[in-house]
C-alpha cells in the first residue's frame, strides 16, 4: 500500500491534497447544527447528479414522448420511481439545504472580509441552481411545467425595445415548445451543471485558502502553537467527517421519510396540474411555481402601478434623503440625489411589470453585496447588537412570508386585513430594506466584544 | 390617495360572502390494502370505463400482479381490446372515432386521480343528472358541460338536479367609489333519484369506491411497495445514525 501510494505521489499530489483539505484542513472546533449544510448540500448535488444520469436513461426531450417517458419511468423502469422520486424530491431538498446554507453565512458573518469571494461564489452557485432547477422543471412537460415556464419567460418581453425578440429568442419559437424543451434539456443536463459543478469548485479553493468561519466569528489562525496549528482548530478529518456522517444520516431520515411516504408532499414538490401533460389550450387556474420560488414571484406579483408610484416611489425617496444627510461630501450627497432622481423617473414612465423584474433581480443582486453593504466590526450574530438581530428575525420573516403569500392568489385575503398583494408589496419593501439599510444600521448598532478564542458551549 | 384609502378600507370589510361557490366533495375513503375492492374496481374499469378511455402507462399483467389476479384470469375476464398481456391498457374505441362522436377525445385516465384526487372522482362519479339541453342529454355538476355521457346510468338511475336561487353580495369599486352589488344566481341544491337503477344508492357508493380506489392504484402502483421498503430504510437510518452518534462521541472525546 505504502509503495502504491509512493508511486502516485511521484506522479500526482495525491497525499498532499487529501493532507491540505482533509486530514491537515484545520478547522474550527466549535461548529454547530448550522454547519451540516455544506457537507449536504455537496452530497445533495451528486444525488442530482447520480439519479439524473439514470433518469436521462430513459427520458426523452421531445414534446411528442417527454411526458409519456417520464410515465414509463415512473411504472415501466425498475426503481424508477424511487429515482425520479429522488431528483424531484431532491430539488426541493436542495434549496431548503442551501436557504439554511446561506442563513448561516448571514448571521455568523461568512460573507465578511477576508471571505467575500466565497459569499460571492456561493451566490454564484445560488444563481445557477435557479436556473437548473426551472429548466428542469419544464422537462417532465407536465401542465404546470408548460405554464410556468411560458410564464417566466414571458418575463423578458416587459424589457423595452429588445423584450419580445429576447424572449422568442430563449424559446427558440413564439410559445413555449418543443424547441424549447430540447435546448432546456442541453442546459439542464450539461452546460449548468457544468457551471455548477465548477463553483463548487472554486467555493471551496476559496473556503480552504482562507479557512472556515465559524459561530463566534474569531479567526482561528491569529492563535496558532508552536508548530503552526491553528490552537482552535482540528483536522477536517477525521473529527468533521465523522460528526458530518452524522448530520448526513439525520438528513437522509428526513429524504427518506418524503421520498417513500410523501414523494408529492401534498402538491408542494410535484404539482397536481403536473400530472396532466402539456396542453396549450388549457391554462391551469392558479399558475404557481414550486415553493423555492414563491418569494420571488411574490415580489415579481406585488409590483403594480399603485406600487411604484406609492410605497416604493416614497421608500427610494426616503433612502435618498438618509443617505443624503448622512454622507459627507458633495461627491456622495450629489450620487444618492441623482441615483433616487433616475430610479424615480423610472418608476413614473416605465411599466410596473418591468419593475417587477427589476425588484426580482435586485432582490438576488443585493446578495452578491452582503459583503460591502455590513458594516459592522464583528462578524457573528452573537456579539452585534440589537438592531442586527432585529433587522435579521424581520427579513427572514419577510422572506417567508413572501414565500407563503406567492403561492396564494393575490387578490385573496389569506392573512389579515389586507389583500395578499399589499402584504406582499409591504414584504418586498422590507426584504430590500434589509440590505439598502444594511450600512447605516450596521454601523450604529451595539456590539459586545468578541472573545480571543472561541467558545464552546 | 383617495384611492389608496378607500381600497385599505375595503380590504378591512369582511370578506365577500360567496355563496357557496366551488362545490364540496364528498370523502373517500381509499385503502390500498384492499386487494377485493381493487379486484371489483379494476373489473369496472376495465369493462365500463377503458371502452372510450385510455390508461395506457399501466399494463394488464402489471396491473395483475400488483392486484394478485392470475395472468389466466387476466385474459379471461379484463382482456379485450388486446391479446397481449404484456399490453398498455388502451382504449377499445380509436381516438380518431371519440373525437369525431364526441367533440374532443376521452383524456387518458391512469393519473386521473392524482391531477384530481379520489374525492373529485368520487364525487363526480355521483353528479350526473339529466339535462335534455346537453349534447349527451347529460350533464354534471363537478364538471358541467361534460363531453361524457352517464355510462352507469343503469347503476344509479336517473337523477334530477335542484337549483335555487340565491342573492349574491359582492363589493365593486365603480369611478372610484365602493359599491354594493346584489345579483341573483342559479345554484345547485341537490339531487333527486327520478328513476332508480339496478342498485341502490349505498351498492352504487360501494361501486364507485371500489372503481376510485383501483384509480388510485393506478396513479402511483409502486405506491403500497415505496411505503413498506420507506419502513425498512428508515429503521435501518436509525439504527445506522446511533453507530454514527457513537462513533462521533469516540472520536471528540479529546476535544475540549
Amino acid at each position: 500500500m505504502q509503495k502504491i501510494i509512493a508511486w502516485i505521489d511521484d506522479r500526482f499530489p495525491l497525499t498532499k491534497v487529501w493532507n491540505e483539505h482533509l486530514a491537515q484542513y484545520y478547522a474550527p472546533k466549535n461548529f454547530n447544527f448550522w454547519y451540516y449544510f455544506g457537507s449536504l448540500a455537496l452530497l445533495v448535488l451528486v444525488n442530482q447528479i447520480v439519479t439524473g444520469i439514470f433518469l436521462t436513461m430513459n427520458y426523452k426531450p421531445d414534446a411528442a414522448l417527454a411526458f409519456g417517458s417520464v410515465q414509463y419511468i415512473m411504472y415501466d423502469v425498475s426503481w424508477g420511481w424511487l429515482i425520479r422520486y429522488m431528483h424531484s424530491v431532491g430539488a426541493s431538498m436542495f434549496f431548503i439545504i442551501i436557504y439554511l446554507h446561506m442563513f448561516r453565512g448571514l448571521i455568523y458573518g461568512s460573507h465578511k472580509q477576508p471571505r467575500e469571494l466565497i459569499w460571492i461564489f456561493g451566490t454564484l452557485i445560488f444563481v445557477a441552481l435557479m436556473a437548473e432547477a426551472f429548466m428542469g422543471y419544464l422537462l417532465p412537460w407536465g401542465n404546470m411545467s408548460y405554464w410556468g415556464a411560458q410564464v417566466i419567460i414571458s418575463l423578458f418581453t416587459a424589457i423595452p425595445v429588445i423584450g419580445n425578440g429576447l424572449a422568442q429568442w430563449v424559446r427558440g419559437d413564439y410559445v413555449v415548445s418543443d424547441a424549447t424543451l430540447n435546448r432546456f434539456f442541453a442546459f439542464h443536463v450539461i452546460a449548468l451543471p457544468l457551471v455548477l459543478v465548477a463553483l463548487v469548485f472554486v467555493h471551496l479553493v476559496a473556503l480552504h485558502k482562507v479557512g472556515s468561519n465559524n459561530p463566534d466569528g474569531v479567526e482561528i489562525k491569529k492563535k496558532k502553537d508552536e508548530k503552526g496549528i491553528p490552537l482552535d482548530g482540528i483536522p477536517f478529518h477525521p473529527y468533521y467527517t465523522v460528526k458530518d456522517i452524522v448530520g448526513v444520516t439525520v438528513f437522509l431520515m428526513v429524504f427518506a421519510a418524503v421520498i417513500f411516504f410523501a414523494p408529492t408532499l401534498g402538491g408542494k414538490f410535484l404539482e397536481h396540474d403536473n400530472f396532466i401533460p402539456a396542453n396549450i389550450l388549457s391554462t391551469p387556474l392558479d399558475i404557481v411555481p414550486l415553493w423555492y420560488f414563491t418569494p420571488f414571484y411574490s415580489m415579481l406579483r406585488a409590483s403594480t402601478t399603485d406600487f411604484t408610484h406609492g410605497m416604493l416611489a416614497i421608500f427610494t425617496m426616503l433612502v435618498a434623503m438618509l443617505a443624503f444627510f448622512t454622507q459627507r461630501g458633495f461627491r456622495a450627497k450629489f450620487l444618492s440625489v441623482a441615483i433616487a432622481g433616475v430610479l424615480l423617473l423610472g418608476m413614473y414612465t416605465l411599466e410596473a411589470k418591468l419593475w417587477g423584474v427589476i425588484l426580482m433581480g435586485s432582490s438576488i443582486v443585493l446578495i452578491f453585496f452582503l459583503p460591502w453593504l455590513d458594516r459592522s466590526p464583528v462578524k457573528s450574530i452573537r456579539y452585534r447588537g440589537p438592531l442586527f438581530k432585529g433587522a435579521v428575525i424581520i427579513f427572514v420573516l419577510s422572506f417567508i412570508l413572501l414565500g407563503y403569500l406567492g403561492t396564494k392568489s393575490p387578490a385573496a385575503v389569506d392573512l389579515f386585513w389586507f389583500k395578499n398583494v399589499l402584504w406582499a408589496q409591504g414584504f418586498t419593501l422590507l426584504y430590500l430594506a434589509f440590505f439598502v439599510l444594511m450600512p447605516w444600521y450596521t454601523m450604529i448598532d451595539k456590539t459586545k466584544p468578541v472573545p480571543e478564542r472561541v467558545t464552546l458551549k | 390617495m383617495n384611492k389608496i384609502i378607500l381600497s385599505l378600507l375595503l380590504g378591512l370589510l369582511p370578506i365577500v360572502s360567496h355563496a357557496e361557490q366551488g362545490l364540496k366533495l364528498d370523502h373517500v375513503r381509499i385503502d390500498l390494502s384492499d386487494q377485493a375492492s381493487l379486484q371489483r374496481g379494476a373489473r369496472i374499469f376495465v369493462n365500463y370505463c377503458l371502452s372510450c378511455h385510455n390508461a395506457a402507462y399501466l399494463r394488464y399483467n402489471r396491473m395483475g400482479h400488483d392486484l394478485g389476479i392470475s395472468n389466466q384470469l387476466v385474459k379471461q375476464d379484463l382482456l379485450f381490446a388486446t391479446n397481449k398481456i404484456g399490453d398498455r391498457m388502451r382504449a377499445a374505441m380509436p381516438a380518431a372515432d371519440a373525437k369525431k362522436w364526441f367533440g374532443v377525445a376521452p383524456p387518458d385516465l391512469t393519473l386521473e386521480a392524482r391531477y384530481r384526487g379520489p374525492d373529485w372522482i368520487y364525487t363526480y362519479m355521483h353528479s350526473f343528472y339529466r339535462d335534455p339541453k346537453s349534447f349527451s342529454g347529460w350533464n354534471n355538476t363537478v364538471f358541467p358541460h361534460v363531453a361524457m355521457p352517464f355510462v352507469l346510468y343503469g347503476w344509479q338511475g336517473e337523477q334530477r338536479a335542484v337549483f335555487r336561487n340565491v342573492k349574491l353580495v359582492s363589493h365593486v369599486m365603480e369611478n372610484g367609489k365602493a359599491v354594493t352589488e346584489v345579483t341573483e344566481e342559479r345554484v345547485f341544491s341537490h339531487f333527486v333519484l327520478a328513476k332508480p337503477g339496478t342498485m341502490t344508492p349505498k351498492q352504487y357508493d360501494l361501486a364507485i369506491r371500489d372503481l376510485t380506489n383501483f384509480m388510485v392504484y393506478m396513479g402511483e402502483p409502486a405506491k403500497l411497495e415505496r411505503i413498506r421498503i420507506g419502513v425498512y430504510v428508515l429503521i435501518f437510518l436509525a439504527v445506522f445514525l446511533v453507530l454514527a452518534i457513537l462513533l462521533k462521541k469516540e472520536y471528540w472525546k479529546d476535544v475540549h
